[in-house]
């Protein structure tokens, strides 16, 4: 059954489309292994590297180039766009600088979710589920809210500050690795128990926040909504000094691990076989996975669809296994989109609150049709 | 072979019989329908007395003195109906969990885990929209409306999609749910209803008084009319082509269980708010303990579930009197550690194996 399965969920290198040609696999097949369809003459420059062919490697880089020139676009349409000051007086400067913050937020929220969301959806060999759904913003929420709850407004100050901002993402950290090595251990280790355990506990510490807030005065709860919710034009950008190099860390131990990731992309008992402890790697994934999520919620706050959009769309235009070309366009693809979304809604419509709800609905609507499409999950 | 099969959750039956409820593995008895004698079991009485007795106690708690001069008038407008609205919503969502648990053939599935409940909420959402000043009876149609495509949808997927795992289709639920959120979301904040969404997601009984809650009449409704045709989703249960095979038809039946859970879970919507878990919980401890024979284990369902709500509500009347805690938030918190003891106790035995 399984072996099956693990057949079905190798990344399959579509051929480039050819006009006239009938290669193109439908979708859905079941691929044996060997029986690789009828050889044409346009496989025969075909390679099994990260890149097939010189036509694939020709895409890959224009949608780099392209979606580098619309970020470069977005960002000086940012900083420079609606400036009152004449172009290069010291106002102007002034005035951009206080922009670059909302730039920061933006990128390393994007760097965060576009890492962790490829790494966790290799790690559970699964391309429809997020770790946003896993709970580790509930459990953000829940620390937050605890502290007022216990130490009232005094609390405050406990979750805010360099040693507790550490403590907070340790504590995440530390939920994540009980949560992890106690169900992917002994012989019913099963990926799909911890998935749906880790939903259920985030559901679960949901309401246990929400009963905590009912619970708390007005004055303690404005304080704690003040602290609680950011969003892209309001970050917690006194967080961006230890949010960046710790995101950085995790990200880099994630980018030099980044071959055994694409063995564990072909399943458990394939990276058994080659020679890759699966279990260890995935707890390895699932740990920098958490620490990256807190990164990112830590500064704006929860938000579910961002990451599988960009996964979604990186998966597509790579169109390779090779995690060294998914993660730099899935960032690449996460800043275009946000700050693209970012800018029109600021500047067109006025609406900078809406922009992670604007973000959430693009990203709901390709989930759904990338659910209705897929033959197997 | 089926790729999420329907696996008790018992685990004196291996896995591996898991195909057939243990309701039609008994031996065929002649027909001299022996159902009225099993039914009513000592147990079963005993659980009556239980929960009767919490409602009871659920009458006599609160601020207001009811055996005071003018009690008994305060008493018939809030406590009579709200503990009605109790018994009616416990007892439906447990329900509403039963039936979509045998017509997916999922042990996971309930209102919560496949975004109907969102669904509603949309529903409710887009007539305080589109109609400002709606009557309740207006929303209360909108939240059935698209509770009824809600669940449909998620159906018509199911159908199509092979899945690996049974326990992938709660996770799916949940992310459809977000999604529907969103679009909820979105349009709660350009029409300043968010507040409204706020409360809404909060189940609660506080507001239930007279003039209310009747529409919770309705539930009763389609209580009885699942009773009625308890046998009809048990055949169900077996997968399409079985119950094809003996002769249901089962697309109607599909329809017609969707249509009632539709019914039941935007009234309670609408009347009450969400109750998170509840169909997933109290259908599970029963078969634990009962099997899933579906008509004798209908009024444990019931029972389980209006006991669990009304415990709740107590909790959640009492911890911070005089002020309440939503019955939502404490079922939510309360679920979600019996749901995970279950998932554990499975993986225990083993019975989770894809």
């Amino acid at each position: 059954m399984t072996a099956q399965l693990d057949r079905e969920q190798r990344p399959r290198p579509r051929r480039t489309q050819q006009s006239g040609s009938a290669q193109t696999p439908v979708e859905g097949a079941s691929w044996a292994p060997g029986a690789q369809g009828p050889r044409t003459r346009q496989d025969r420059a075909r390679h099994a590297g990260a890149i097939t062919s010189r036509r694939h490697a020709l895409r890959y880089w224009s949608v780099m180039v392209l979606l580098g020139s619309l970020s470069l676009l977005f960002t000086f349409g940012i900083l420079g766009y609606g400036n009152p000051m004449p172009f290069g007086s010291s106002g102007y400067w002034l005035i951009a600088g206080m922009r670059v913050e909302t730039l920061l937020i933006i990128g390393v929220v994007v760097f965060c979710q576009a890492m962790a969301t490829v790494a966790f959806q290799t790690a559970t060999n699964n391309r429809i589920i997020t770790p946003s759904i896993m709970g580790f913003e509930s459990l953000y929420i829940a620390i937050q809210t605890g502290a007022v709850f216990f130490f009232g407004i005094a609390g405050v100050t406990m979750v805010t500050g360099l040693p507790q901002f550490l403590m907070q993402a340790a504590a995440m950290v530390l939920f994540a690795t009980i949560l992890y090595s106690w169900l992917l251990s002994g012989k019913f280790s099963n990926i799909h128990i911890m998935l749906l355990v880790g939903v259920v506990i985030g559901g679960g510490l949901g309401s246990l926040s929400t009963f905590m807030q009912r619970i708390l005065t007005p004055s303690e709860f404005d304080v704690l909504t003040a602290r609680l919710f950011g969003s892209i034009g309001n970050g917690r950008a006194e967080y961006l000094p230890f949010a960046i190099p710790i995101a950085l860390l995790a990200a880099s131990v994630l980018w030099w691990r980044a071959r055994r990731l694409n063995v564990v992309a072909l399943g458990r008992d394939t990276s058994d076989n080659l020679g890759v402890n699966h279990r260890r790697e995935v707890m390895i994934i699932l740990l920098l996975v958490s620490v990256l999520m807190a990164m990112s919620t830590s500064l704006v706050g929860p938000m579910t669809f961002l990451g599988f959009l960009v996964a979604t769309l990186a998966y597509q235009f790579a169109d390779t296994y090779s995690h060294r070309m998914l993660f730099p366009m899935a960032m690449l693809i996460g800043y275009t989109v946000l700050s693209g979304a970012y800018f029109i809604m600021r500047h067109i419509f006025y609406a900078e609150g809406a922009v992670t709800l604007i973000i959430e609905l693009l990203g709901g609507i390709v989930f759904l049709t990338v659910l209705m499409r897929k033959g197997r999950l | 072979m089926p790729d999420h099969r329907f696996t008790p959750l018992r685990g004196q039956r291996g896995a591996a019989s898991g195909a057939i409820p243990s309701g039609v593995a008994e031996p065929v008895q002649p027909r001299r329908s022996p159902r009225r004698q099993r039914l009513f079991t000592p147990a079963l009485l005993i659980g009556i007395l239980i929960t009767c007795g919490l409602l009871v106690l659920s009458l006599t708690t609160g601020q207001y003195e009811v055996f005071s001069e003018d009690g008994f008038w305060m008493f018939g407008i809030t406590r009579v109906p709200r503990t009605i609205a109790l018994v009616l919503a416990g007892a439906s969502m447990a329900m509403c969990g039963l039936i979509m648990q045998l017509l997916t053939q999922n042990r996971f599935v309930e209102p919560t885990t496949t975004g109907t409940t969102e669904w509603a909420g949309l529903g409710l959402i887009l007539v305080l929209w589109l109609f400002p000043g709606a009557s309740m009876l207006a929303r209360m149609g909108g939240a059935v409306t698209m509770a009824f495509i809600g669940t449909i949808i998620f159906f018509l997927f199911l159908q199509r999609v092979t899945l690996k795992s049974s326990l992938i289709v709660p996770i799916i639920g949940i992310m459809l749910g977000a999604v529907v959120s969103s679009f909820t979301t979105y349009i709660a904040l350009m029409t300043d209803h968010l507040q409204t969404l706020g409360i809404w997601f909060a189940g609660s009984f506080t507001g239930v008084v007279e003039g209310r809650y009747e529409l919770m009449w309705l539930v009763l409704v389609v209580t009885v009319l699942v009773f009625i045709t308890a046998d009809q989703f048990t055949v169900a249960g077996l997968g399409r082509d079985m119950a094809t095979n003996v002769g249901l038809n089962y697309t109607a039946v599909l329809f017609m269980g969707t249509a009632m859970v539709a019914v039941a879970t935007g009234v309670t919507a609408t009347v009450v708010g969400v109750l998170p878990f509840l169909g997933l919980i109290v259908p599970n401890v029963v078969s634990l303990f009962r099997g899933d024979d579906l008509r004798s284990n209908l009024p444990w369902v019931c029972l389980v579930g209006i006991a669990t709500v009304t415990v709740c509500d107590l909790i959640g009347r009492t911890i911070r009197a005089p002020f309440e805690i939503p019955v939502g938030l404490v079922l939510g918190v309360v679920g979600a550690v019996v749901f995970v003891g279950l998932l554990l106790r499975q993986r225990r035995r083993g019975g989770l194996v894809t």
